[in-house]
């Protein structure tokens, strides 16, 4: 045992030794501590740098709210993780910890020279000072800040950890593990009520498990004891579950809780075994209890953050629950009574410690007490300087002047190596704040106290304002029922012996008899600010809490400001003169104390990160060397490259082929709506710009689908199966969106329309097989058919079988070639397809992929929806005023054809390009102007489509630009990198204008 | 995350649904009637209260229907849900 393990406890088992490494030294603690547990007991304080001076800094906490013992653990492996709290990891075997902040070693650190020039590092520095030249920000000023701030590492390697998410329902959710929380389980579960209780912490209890004092009783029994008694019978409920090592990271509206378990990061890591490393619960509850208690609050005052300087409660943690001494020379500065706890506590283990109390005298009960153990007290005094370097080494007092606002008398010097500091209690309202309550002022002890905003949710215990025992456990006893509506509980008549609190003082910054300029009184430990830099906010004429705390950084560190919060509101309000409670607090906001990237996205990583769709054809298109694009989520075929083919000759060779022979494209893809119903013509005429009201039952017809601002939506042709049944194609990418704004007009606007829709993108494969041979090979599929254009016009559908098997075939084209789309069920797609290629075998059909059907179609001057157009093109602007019906009296879009804005003839049209020469190959998107002399050039427009065509022998492609309409014949310019190009806009088909290759 | 009560299906996590924006904006009868202002008083303006609202919201992820709800921004506090063509309840 080390000789600053002076207690055994029951919490820290002392047989159990764990040796565990900080910075590259090798230490021992036992099971049970926390890696900052086993740090003070091996005499280790300082753990790191501050961020700002590269200060030294040490344990301060025992919790969440540390703002010092950061640290990097398991360096250099896979598991790594910066910014994680030596107060919260729990020692395992072979732990690995190192310091942050500092550079090289924490004992002699580089960065700590700004310590000396912190005079010149004020408020708004970083705002103040790189602010010019430019070019100095990313060669200079970012890679020296980020250098010097060191915020810990991130792992290099992917995570090789698992994640997970549940969703969880309760009736009554309980968070936080205290006297309260626990109180508060008890008679949720007991009152048949699905309860759970999460704890951030390992075990249960909350501060009251380690209190073992003669001034603290509940019936007749030490608190620790009683509390003990409670849990071992909650235990025994069924209707409670009880997560430990549980932390809330968010409280959202409507009772919707996050909350990270931790599961194996208290484990070695050789014992991890590959299981869920964290949990992120979502709990839905009917029910919210927050029993989070409070924090203590440091004191103000001159060099108020050397290593040893630790909060007084703290310290008796580290000595009633791990055995651990912070110091054997303690000094307790204190403006409360519950410091004395901790007096009481170690002088009762014989260690040495003296008072420093701001307040004039205090007659309680537990003050009393440790006067009778001999305890000095020093009243009415404060502290205005300590010293150390390393560690605290001495004090220097003064006594206060009778208001407080002054020090007098002589300087008197103690020395120490322990200073337990408490500046009273702050109830941890963050929840009660995330969840949207409010929150009021109590003058009486500068308090937050949380506003009760609803029946579904209500706040007990310290993190209510209730401090003392009593009040603890008859509030909350009183709440409780109250709120969960139960008549009697068996806490009814509790008897409680507490010390009572008489005497109050409370000051945020201490008085000194140094300037203030020349303290170092820090407020915000994780990021350096002080009460200095605050009143230079002030001066500098920032009023507001939220821009004083964004100047000066107080509070935006990743501990929130749970220390700091409290004493920057209380030195703006002293030095603007104005009361506390009017300026309102700083949010709060989620998640409480970080949470990993890995609980935050769950399982959804790697194939699991997004869906991914495949045609039922894609297993061939896979085993015959196709190269894949994504469209949405689908998994399309891009092009099937022969040997080592590029993706141009690729194209080049799949083009050819379905112009010269066959061509066969795997159109599945493509959005499907089947829609039934009496009006569905007319629902029909309403959503295209076209008539449908004619079609003709068996017959296709291509439809523009806009926005009711006129823009273009989506394309695609719908089929007449039936008197009252259609079948609808959409684009790929927008299938979703057009089925869920066709259902929007049904139920929203025309509810009185007898339609149905259902998406069947699913259920049907689709084979499209082009070119001049294909009408040949879908006899030799179908030999019963007619094929004839006679028999089975362009523009049609007809039923057919293959092996009693049924299809659809439509006769429609997005190539301008003669061409077949085949539908069948999904199951049977590979098989059609296979026959298809089989029987097409001596016409060479050939695959082809998206790549040449954007080629194909572009030949023929068909627009892709998305592609040329980007919502921001009418019919008009397209050149496709041929597919707006006149006569309709109405259709979505149709009244915005002509807004003002709309007829502008200097709208952006679509028209063909041609380069000057036909080699040259436009880059898509790149920008078209037609004067580059005249400064600024103006852009006039952009290429959307650009391709070699092989059937042309020439570059061709798609430009929207300004007036195109009326510049047929004109040259513009593409203006590249290294060169003009000369264009000159054209008709946008380019291919087979009198569409005889349809009737190939 | 709100907890939503579908008209259809009952409470259900917000996250199965979809707003829609402000509700009871009927889509002119006779557009071609109407000004260009006219026109564009339907296309384009809608409020952005603070306080009681009256939107849209389909359970996209659910039965797929749209409803109404009274919903006040400032503190989220769902006042009503109710079927499409049914009148919104008074204040
Ligand atoms: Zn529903």
């Amino acid at each position: 045992m080390t000789k600053f393990r002076v207690n055994k406890t029951k919490h820290v088992d002392q047989t159990k030794t764990v040796s565990f490494n900080f910075d590259g030294k090798s230490y021992h603690g036992f099971d049970g501590d926390t890696l900052a547990s086993a740090l003070l007991s091996n005499g280790v304080h300082l753990v790191g740098r501050s961020f700002k001076y590269h200060r030294p800094r040490g344990i301060m906490s025992c919790g969440s709210e540390e703002p010092n013992a950061i640290c990097q653990i398991n360096e250099d492996t896979d598991l790594t993780e910066p910014n994680v709290r030596a107060t919260e990891i729990e020692l395992y075997e072979g732990l690995k910890a190192s310091s942050q902040n500092c550079w090289p070693s924490v004992n002699f650190d580089i960065g700590g020279i700004n310590n000396f020039i912190s005079p010149f590092i004020p408020a708004g520095f970083y705002y103040k000072t790189f602010m010019w030249p430019k070019s100095f920000w990313k060669k200079i000023y970012e890679p020296l800040i980020r250098w010097s701030a060191g915020l810990g590492k991130s792992p290099t390697k992917p995570d090789p950890e698992l994640y997970d998410h549940k969703h969880v329902h309760c009736d009554v959710l309980i968070i936080g593990g205290g006297i309260s929380g626990i109180i508060a389980s008890k008679i949720a579960a007991k009152n048949n009520l699905r309860t759970i209780l999460i704890e951030d912490k390992n075990i249960l209890g909350g501060s009251t498990i380690f209190q073992k004092n003669e001034n603290y009783k509940i019936n007749n029994k030490y608190s620790s004891e009683w509390l003990d008694e409670e849990i071992a019978e909650l235990q025994k409920l069924d209707n409670l579950t009880i997560k430990t090592r549980t932390s809330l990271a968010a409280y959202h509206s409507y009772n919707y809780l996050l909350a990270k378990e931790n599961i194996s990061d208290h484990l070695p890591l050789d014992k991890r075994n590959g299981d869920i490393r964290q949990r992120l619960w979502k709990i839905r509850a009917d029910k919210v209890l927050v029993a989070t208690g409070a924090i203590e609050r440091p004191l103000v005052f001159n060099n108020n953050d050397r290593p040893g300087i630790m909060l007084a409660n703290s310290v008796k943690k580290y000595l009633d629950f791990y055995g651990v001494s912070c110091g054997f020379n303690n000094v307790i500065f204190t403006n409360n009574d519950s410091a004395y706890e901790t007096a009481v506590s170690l002088k009762e283990k014989g260690i040495s410690v003296e008072i420093i109390d701001i307040r004039k005298k205090s007659n309680s009960k537990i003050v009393k007490n440790a006067e009778k153990l001999g305890v000095k007290i020093y009243w009415n005094s404060t502290i205005v300087n300590t010293f150390g370097h390393r560690k605290i080494n001495s004090i220097e007092i003064m006594n206060l002047s009778e208001d407080g606002s002054n020090v007098v008398g002589d300087k008197n010097r103690i020395n120490c190596d322990c200073l337990a500091v408490s500046g009273g209690w702050t109830p941890m309202v963050h929840m009660h704040t995330q969840s949207g309550g409010k929150l009021d002022f109590r003058e009486n002890d500068q308090t937050f106290i949380p506003t009760e905003i609803d029946e579904n949710h209500i706040n007990v215990g310290s993190c209510n304002g209730d401090f003392e025992l009593e009040e603890i456990i008859n509030n909350t006893n009183k709440k409780v029922k109250n709120f969960l509506k139960v008549s009697e509980t068996e806490f009814d008549n509790t008897s409680v012996l507490n010390s009572k609190e008489l005497d109050k003082r409370n000051i945020w910054l201490l008085p000194n008899y140094i300037s203030d300029g020349k303290c170092k009184s820090f407020i915000d430990f994780q990021n350096d600010s002080t009460a200095k830099d605050i009143k230079l906010a002030l001066r500098e004429g920032f009023k507001s809490i939220e821009h004083v705390k964004r100047y000066t950084t107080t509070g935006m560190a990743t501990d929130q400001g749970k220390l700091s919060n409290m004493h920057a509101l209380g030195i703006i309000a002293d030095t603007a003169g104005v009361k506390m409670g009017t300026l309102g607090t700083t949010t709060f906001r989620p998640p409480f104390t970080p949470l990993t990237f890995g609980s935050i996205v769950g399982r959804s990583v790697g194939k699991f990160f997004d869906i991914i769709r495949k045609t039922s054809i894609h297993e061939w298109h896979s085993q015959n060397n196709a190269k894949f694009e994504n469209v949405g989520q689908w998994k399309r075929p891009w092009y099937y490259p022969i040997n080592d083919e590029g993706l141009h000759d690729a194209v080049q060779r799949e083009s050819k082929a379905a112009r010269d022979s066959a061509g066969i494209l795997d159109a599945s893809t493509l959005g499907k709506i089947d829609i039934q119903g009496t009006d569905a013509s007319e629902f029909l005429n309403r959503v295209y710009t076209n008539a449908w009201s004619k079609l003709g039952i068996g017959k296709c017809r291509y439809g523009l689908m806009l926005n009711e601002d006129g823009m273009v939506y989506d394309d695609g042709v719908t089929t007449r199966l039936g008197e009252n049944h259609y079948l609808m194609t959409t684009t790929t990418g927008g299938a979703a969106n057009v089925l869920s704004k066709l259902e929007d007009y049904l139920q929203t606007e025309w509810p009185e329309l007898d339609v149905y829709l259902t998406s069947v993108t699913d259920h049907y494969s689709t084979a499209s097989i082009c070119g001049p041979n294909s009408k040949k090979i879908l006899t030799k599929i179908f030999p019963d058919k007619d094929f004839s254009d006679e028999a089975f016009p362009h523009m049609s559908y007809q039923n057919a079988k293959i092996d009693e098997i049924n299809c659809r075939i439509m006769r429609i084209s997005f190539t301008g070639e003669l061409s077949y789309e085949i539908n069948i069920e999904s199951k049977y797609g590979k098989s059609l397809w296979e026959k298809c290629i089989e029987v097409g075998k001596e016409f060479k059909i050939t695959p082809y992929g998206t790549e040449t059907m954007h080629l194909l179609r572009a030949e023929k001057g068909f627009i892709i929806v998305g592609q040329d157009t980007d919502g921001t093109m009418t019919p008009i602007d397209l050149q496709m005023d041929w597919i707006v019906s006149k006569k309709k009296y109405d259709f979505i879009g149709k009244r915005s054809l002509y807004r003002s804005d709309t007829i502008r003839e200097d709208r952006k049209q679509l028209v063909g390009l041609l380069t000057d020469d036909p080699n040259e190959v436009l880059e898509e998107g790149a920008q078209i102007v037609s004067d580059v002399n005249k400064k600024p050039i103006e852009m006039i427009g952009h290429v959307t489509s650009s391709y070699f065509s092989p059937n042309l022998n020439k570059s061709i492609a798609l430009a929207v630009v300004k007036s195109g309409k009326k510049m047929n014949g004109q040259k513009l310019i593409v203006p590249m990198e290294n060169k003009n190009i000369i264009v000159t806009v054209s008709d946008s088909v380019f291919l087979d204008k009198e569409n005889k290759r349809i009737y190939a | 995350m709100f907890l939503i009560n579908c008209p259809y299906c009952g409470e259900r996590d917000q996250s199965e649904f979809s707003c829609g924006g402000e509700a009871h904006i009927v889509r002119p009868k006779q557009p071609t009637e109407l000004s260009d202002n006219q026109w564009a008083e339907y296309l384009f303006m809608r409020k952005n209260i603070k306080g009681v609202q009256f939107e849209r919201w389909n359970h996209a992820h659910g039965c797929r229907k749209w409803f109404n709800m009274v919903r006040d921004t400032s503190n989220d506090k769902i006042h009503a849900v109710y079927k499409m063509g049914e009148k919104p309840p008074v204040e």
